[in-house]
């Protein structure tokens, strides 16, 4: 809680407060990386147990989730250097790619939600059986969370505006980058583990 | 809905609950109106991010949730001893049951223990509060609003009724429909993030906020154990999070994870269920041993036997707890070879857990044990545990497990581990810190009466079971054959007397509030750790100077050394963080939100969760970053809490 | 030190009276007075066990006692006998690792054989292929199907003694586990899932057996009778049963399965096998999807006579 800074770290660490809060996000992420790979073993688990409702490689196309997926690493990327430049100190650079890092993770939500409603429509849904219930949900809560951090990064936007590039808002936009990357590589995972799996089997 | 739907009805017990739950708050209304102390329970309770008030908040209500818990029991055992009476019917019975063993768990061992760490850690470790002072209110509203929301469901819209581990398809909505289950989802739902946030922020505490020279294997024994139960936290509590969000969207929202229907797998709770359960388990055993050598070594005048080796094997029993949750359904088919592999990784537990033993009897050794009432409840820990211990391994015992399983023979184990292990611990460790706490230490001579009653009943209660669960008894069953009545009768009268104990226990709370004698150094027990290095009471930055540290028992080595733990020209402005209300607010309104969709009311219920996520957009716009108190204020109130 | 001795003597003999009493009331309970081949092996591996436990025990509570009579804090106490430092020993630490890594070793491979073992049909009566009995739970009532027998009975079975008895488990809602103590230890019954139990009687008898695991209202009532008996008076049984019993009917069956607790056994001369098998997926959904609105209602069971087969 020393307000003592030292010139050598970035930004964000210089402070005690942020130091522990960049750790305590660390820790948090742990426990994510449990959440998300509950609901991985979970969905494996059910895998097939499609009832009488259609089967994934019915279902699953290469098109619109390969976008997502390019959406969603460009996405991680633009938050990369977002970053990059909050840290050269231009509040401009930070905020027009925080915005265009913003853009591309709503268009990554819509597309979701626009995939869901297509599932929808061919039988496919929360209620349909165990293996869709597993599926929407372990996508679906990558969904939120990728919402979650939207609306997150909207709140962050307008602080910036407000208060431009200091200790705490360094820190909460970091630490922004840090979930973000975290979301893209848990795609990852969901792009392989469940719809390349799924178009396949 | 009509209105009896939402109230319970016809239960006379029930009727007389809902009379109780009037009476008292009416009368905790009047007396904060008559004396004036609204404003003084906002300012100072609900507002507050001072570890301390928190940790005697979580102990405070932990207390109330095990004076509920144990009421369930002794109306178990009355109906048990009596079952001619018709004391409980059926549902009545597994009503009890289930909210018993939630209860203890999820609301009384974790938070009593949780609480402790409140208040010991950060002063053990040279710290001036949790890292996140915000998150450790919000944790302890998340844990109190759900234990609350629980608690209601007896009164409004009816218990939930499918035990404790609340197993599918039993507890889907098919088979049990109706608000009981969902409050048990929402209410443990609640507690649990709570209990993460708790996780990640202690954890940090610990890491990072240590005093200066103490490293990690410098560390008071408490504060280890209170480490590795954070991270079994972390990584153990979001397997329930996820469980539990599975069976409330399954019985809301219609999903078929657990289901009979749509190829669900009903199985797959219990896995979930013990891949969390497991780990939770030793969530609350952990802090229990850590408690158990502090005290120990402190009333055994001597340093901890074997340090380093109590520290691995926490480590390793932690490590462990992940790799056994099969052992909690070897009966369930899964073939010889997984049992076989299950069966040996269950009893591996012993060997840290027996070298723990061991070393807590080698630091009795050559020591000089003061029979005080704390060091009574740790001694009486070693053989007890050690009887709980030893069955835990014959449970471990796969195929002898077939015939262990679900009767009664495994609910005197778990009661002899949980029993002798945490709440003898929370009673040791509670009497021991009191007076960091409260400024008084509780009087002995009652404390002795309350520790007899206690232990003695305990030994009562649950050494027949044993014999009971090898007769065939199984659990949860409200009536019983003649064969059994006998010792049924003799577990009952043990129940009574542990009942007695609790109640002198709590007497001795406004016994001594009222004549015990204050205390006028911060270290009554002349103990080794730096929590008694601060005055009492405890000023609110607990540390004036933080201490630099350099050897284990760090306050022990400051006294042989006659050094004075506090330096007057070393004193600084001390920054602190405001006091908020949000935790409070915030918390209150999902727990809103939590109980609309207890019954379903989903519109409702999306409101109040909107209610939430705007209380998360205005703390992310508070930049309130605290005050500081000045070097002058730091002298005089040190000054007068030292007598200098 | 004399006096110290006479206590310990005293406390020796205080804490070997539980024991005592352990080990001689043991031959009453059931668990530990088997009537066939399985609950004996699971008895032998628990005084097995026991042995290892009360040599724990003893060893624990006698240090103990020890230390806590010998190094109370009292005056005149040997100053010498204080050694406020002492903070560790690499022998002895690593001499009680490894006694308990012994003792589990010791526990694990008789466990582990048992466990294979468990998985067979019983050695001694080996020369003959296992009776095959379908144990399925429905909420709160046992059906037992014998298919090679083309019989079914509810709430109350018979099995020949000295023959080993194959139960195949399942569940047609919520999940139960059939255990009869006094024959052996017990299994889940789970519906859409099958699972295998052997059990044998080597005596002739009325044993208890129930559902241990807790499922609903009616729990404490899922019980029924394991009447034990020669084969030739098995025989007869099954076939007085094929003759007077009346068959099955998928309604009647349906009936049946409805949650509730019935008020007498049955018997009947056919089984449900042929249209619904729970043990399967398919039929994992059979009882939910008929009786849906009848899990929610509630029996208000007291203590007392619930049904009449006890």
């Amino acid at each position: 809680m020393s307000t003592e800074e030292s010139n050598a770290k970035p930004l964000e660490y210089r402070t005690e407060s942020g130091e522990l809060g960049i750790v305590g996000f660390w820790i948090f992420l742990a426990a994510e990386i449990a959440l998300f790979g509950t609901l991985f073993a979970t969905y494996a688990v059910l895998f097939g147990r499609t009832a009488d409702s259609p089967l994934p490689s019915d279902l699953f196309e290469p098109g619109s989730v390969l976008i997502m997926t390019f959406i969603l690493l460009i996405s991680s990327f633009t938050c990369g250097i977002a970053i990059h430049e909050m840290r050269r100190g231009s509040v401009k650079g930070l905020v027009i790619w925080l915005a265009i890092t913003l853009v591309l993770g709503l268009s990554f939500i819509g597309l979701e939600i626009h995939e869901f409603i297509l599932y929808a429509h061919e039988g496919a849904t929360l209620q349909s059986s165990a293996y869709w219930s597993a599926f929407f949900i372990l996508a679906g809560t990558h969904g939120v969370h990728v919402t979650l951090g939207s609306g997150w990064a909207i709140l962050l936007l307008i602080q910036f505006a407000q208060r431009g590039i200091t200790s705490i808002t360094s820190r909460k936009v970091f630490i922004l980058g840090l979930y973000w990357h975290f979301l893209d590589v848990v795609w990852i995972f969901i792009f392989t583990g469940v719809y390349l799996i799924g178009m396949v089997i | 809905m009509q209105l009896d739907e939402f109230f319970v009805t016809g239960e006379p017990l029930i009727y007389a609950g809902m009379v109780a739950i009037a009476l008292v708050t009416s009368a905790v209304i009047f007396l904060l109106t008559y004396f004036k102390k609204w404003g003084w329970l906002w300012r100072e309770w609900l507002t507050t991010v001072d570890h301390k008030k928190i940790g005697i908040m979580y102990i405070l209500s932990a207390l109330a949730m095990l004076f509920r818990g144990g009421a369930d029991a002794l109306m178990m055992r009355t109906q048990l001893a009596f079952p001619d009476m018709n004391f409980l019917d059926a549902q009545h019975y597994n009503e009890i049951f289930t909210t018993h063993g939630t209860v203890m768990i999820i609301f009384m061992a974790m938070p009593f223990l949780i609480g402790l760490m409140n208040i010991a850690v950060p002063l053990q470790i040279g710290a001036r509060d949790f890292a996140f002072p915000y998150v450790n209110a919000l944790s302890f509203w998340a844990f109190f609003f759900g234990a609350m929301l629980f608690n209601i469901s007896f009164v409004i819209g009816g218990s939930p009724d499918a035990g404790w581990t609340s197993y599918t398809p039993l507890a889907g909505a098919a088979m049990s429909p109706g608000p009981g289950q969902n409050f048990y989802l929402l209410g443990l739902q609640l507690s649990g993030i709570g209990t993460l946030a708790t996780g990640v922020n202690l954890m940090v505490t610990i890491l990072k906020m240590r005093a200066p020279g103490m490293t990690l294997f410098k560390m008071p024994i408490f504060s280890w154990s209170s480490l590795i139960t954070m991270f079994i936290i972390v990584f153990a509590f979001p397997i329930l999070t996820v469980a539990l969000a599975l069976l409330t969207i399954d019985r809301i929202f219609g999903s078929q994870f657990f289901t009979l229907t749509g190829e669900g797998l009903p199985m797959m709770w219990a896995n979930l269920f013990w891949m969390w359960g497991h780990p939770e388990v030793y969530i609350v055993v952990l802090p229990a041993f850590g408690i158990f050598s502090e005290v120990i070594a402190t009333f055994a005048r001597k340093q901890l036997f074997g340090y380093s080796v109590m520290v691995w094997s926490i480590i390793l029993i932690a490590g462990l707890s992940f790799l056994v949750w099969v052992h909690h359904f070897f009966t369930m088919g899964a073939g010889a070879f997984v049992n076989s592999v299950f069966s040996v990784s269950t009893m591996a537990i012993a060997v840290p857990t027996g070298v723990k033993i061991f070393n807590w009897l080698a630091t009795l050794y050559k020591s000089k044990i003061q029979i005080t009432v704390p060091m009574m409840w740790a001694l009486a820990f070693i053989p007890s545990f050690v009887m709980g211990g030893v069955t835990g391994v014959m449970l471990g015992m796969a195929a002898a497990d077939y015939q262990f399983h679900n009767s009664y023979f495994l609910i005197a184990h778990f009661h002899y581990v949980l029993i002798a292990g945490t709440v003898f611990a929370c009673f040791a460790g509670l009497i021991y810190w009191y007076p960091k706490m409260f400024g008084h230490r509780l009087n002995e001579r009652i404390g002795k009466i309350a520790f007899w009653f206690f232990v003695i009943g305990f030994h009562v209660c649950f050494l027949p079971q044993y014999f009971l669960g090898l007769d065939g008894m199984p659990r949860r069953v409200f009536h019983i054959v003649p064969e059994w009545f006998n010792l049924n009768v003799v577990s009952t009268v043990g129940a009574f007397g542990m009942g007695i104990g609790f109640a002198v226990f709590v007497y001795n709370i406004y016994y001594s509030y009222r004549y015990s004698e204050r205390e006028k150094t911060g270290d009554p027990w002349n103990g080794r750790t730096l929590e008694w290095a601060t005055p009492i009471p405890v000023p609110e930055y607990n540390f004036a100077v933080v201490p630099h540290v350099d050897s284990l028992d760090a306050f022990w080595t400051m006294k042989e050394r006659g050094e004075s733990p506090y330096d007057e020209s070393k004193v600084k402005p001390i920054h602190m963080p405001s006091n908020t209300g949000k935790p409070f607010i915030m918390m209150g309104i999902l727990t809103l939100a939590s109980f609309f969709l207890v019954f379903e009311w989903i519109w409702l219920a999306a409101a109040g969760l909107i209610g939430g996520i705007i209380m998360m957009i205005i703390r992310s716009f508070d930049y309130d970053e605290g005050y500081h108190i000045s070097s002058e204020e730091i002298i005089e109130t040190e000054r007068s809490a030292r007598g200098l | 030190m004399k006096h110290i001795r006479k206590y310990s003597k005293k406390w020796i003999l205080l804490l070997s009276i539980p024991l005592i009493l352990m080990l001689s009331g043991c031959s009453e309970l059931t668990v530990m007075d088997p009537k066939g081949p399985v609950g004996e092996q699971q008895k032998d591996l628990i005084i097995y066990s026991l042995y290892f436990m009360m040599g724990i025990i003893v060893v624990v509570f006698v240090l103990f006692t020890f230390m806590v009579i010998k190094y109370r804090d009292k005056p005149g106490r040997d100053p010498k006998d204080y050694k406020p430092d002492m903070h560790g020993n690499k022998t002895i630490e690593t001499i009680w690792t490894i006694i308990p890594v012994i003792i589990v070793t010791c526990l694990s491979i008789p466990t582990v054989n048992t466990l294979f073992d468990l998985e067979k049909p019983a050695e001694s009566s080996a020369e003959e292929e296992p009776l095959v009995i379908y144990a399925t739970a429905a909420d709160w009532k046992w059906f037992f199907s014998y298919p090679e027998q083309g019989i079914e009975t509810v709430d109350y079975l018979h099995i020949p003694k000295d023959r080993s008895v194959e139960f195949r488990l399942s569940s047609a809602d919520s999940m139960s586990a059939l255990w009869i103590p006094a024959l052996g230890g017990q299994k889940y019954n789970m519906a859409g899932m099958q699972t295998t139990l052997y059990l044998q009687a080597d005596e002739n008898g009325v044993y208890q057996g129930r559902n241990s695991n807790f499922n609903g209202e009616g729990f404490a009532e899922q019980t029924f009778k394991v009447h034990a008996e020669s084969k030739s008076e098995f025989n007869e049984w099954v076939k007085q049963t094929q003759h007077s019993a009346p068959k099955l009917t998928q309604s009647k069956y349906n009936n049946l399965l409805e949650p509730g607790i019935l008020d007498d056994t049955k018997e009947f001369s056919s089984t449900h096998l042929q249209w619904v098998d729970h043990g399967s997926m398919e039929g994992s959904d059979y009882a939910v999807k008929r009786h849906w609105d009848a899990y929610g209602k509630k029996l208000h069971l007291k203590n007392g006579k619930n049904h009449n087969h006890e």
